[in-house]
């Protein structure tokens, strides 16, 4: 298999919605590459960081001006607060 | 005496009679991680804001229609996602879903980079995400990418939509989609190993050719 081919099977892989007859064969690539496990365990790992890592923390004069314009917002749809 | 924490769910229903409080806690809930969509996506803190903003507003606006309570999240972040990328659209001047001024070309996987820096990396993931630096890493990282290829790798991987979701919100067909998904993928696999992996064990890229 080419790289190329590879490359492509790899994102599917990666996202595990590929269909089983590709992802067997990309299985067997894998088992006899090092280099493609650890590319497959990278991609994982900074998916992983940007999906479960640290949310910003909302500037602290935002968050206050945020509040206040929910609890106006809400007195405006509820006529007075709940 | 410690409380359970109310479900989403269960705010959403008291919200939906009323309860400004209710409102508040779901607010204070989920507030940072829209914020870090509508930042990611917007690249700057003023849009972050905006979106953020009107992201919840929009929620109090539409929360009577709104039937799933136990999807909250989910909910909240289409719409600071729809928002943020709308900014974006009218920052480029563009009146279309499209991103791109031009009529997109099918791309194509061979002109996808390799990946040149392999290595496993010293820490998990889980290890990695209490540190500033890390923080700061991966802003930069992402930084880097086009907004091609940054935007399609955050409402896909980070986001969670699906290839037709990311597609129709980015005006893309869904195999540039996917093409445009391992180039981020790779470029910031690439950033990021040579910042987090091991050079003790650093491996050759292996040329598949000729198998």
């Amino acid at each position: 298999m080419k790289c190329e081919e590879l490359l492509a099977m790899l994102n599917d892989y990666v996202d595990g919605g590929v269909d089983p007859g590709v992802c067997e064969q990309f299985e067997r690539h894998l088992a006899g590459c090092n280099p493609c496990q650890v590319v497959v365990d990278n991609i994982r790992r900074t998916i992983t960081l940007y999906k479960d890592g640290q949310p910003y923390d909302l500037p602290v004069e935002f968050r206050a001006r945020l509040h206040s314009a929910l609890r106006a917002k809400w007195r405006e749809r509820w006529g007075k607060p709940g | 005496m410690l409380e359970s924490e109310p479900s989403d769910a269960d705010l959403v229903r008291r919200a939906k009679a009323g309860d400004l409080a209710a409102f508040e806690t779901l607010a204070t809930r989920h507030e940072r991680r829209i914020y870090t969509v509508a930042r990611r996506i917007t690249g700057n803190e003023e849009d972050a804001e905006d979106v953020t903003q009107q992201a919840f507003l929009s929620a109090i606006e539409n929360l009577d229609g709104f039937r799933e309570e136990a999807g909250f999240a989910t909910w909240l972040q289409r719409i600071a996602t729809h928002a943020a990328l709308k900014v974006l659209r009218k920052r480029k001047g563009l009146p279309t879903v499209s991103l791109e001024a031009n009529t997109e070309p099918q791309e194509g996987y061979d002109t996808v980079p390799h990946p040149e820096y392999i290595a496993d990396w010293r820490e998990s993931p889980e290890e990695l995400v209490g540190r500033n630096e890390t923080s700061r890493l991966i802003d930069e990282a992402l930084a880097e990418l086009d907004d091609k290829h940054r935007l399609v790798f955050l409402l896909r991987d980070v986001e969670g939509l699906s290839v037709k979701e990311t597609a129709d919100a980015l005006g893309l067909s869904e195999a540039n989609v996917k093409v445009r998904l391992l180039r981020a993928r790779l470029q910031l696999r690439e950033r990021l190993t040579r910042a987090f992996g091991d050079p003790a064990r650093r491996l050759e890229p292996h040329r598949h050719d000729k198998t």
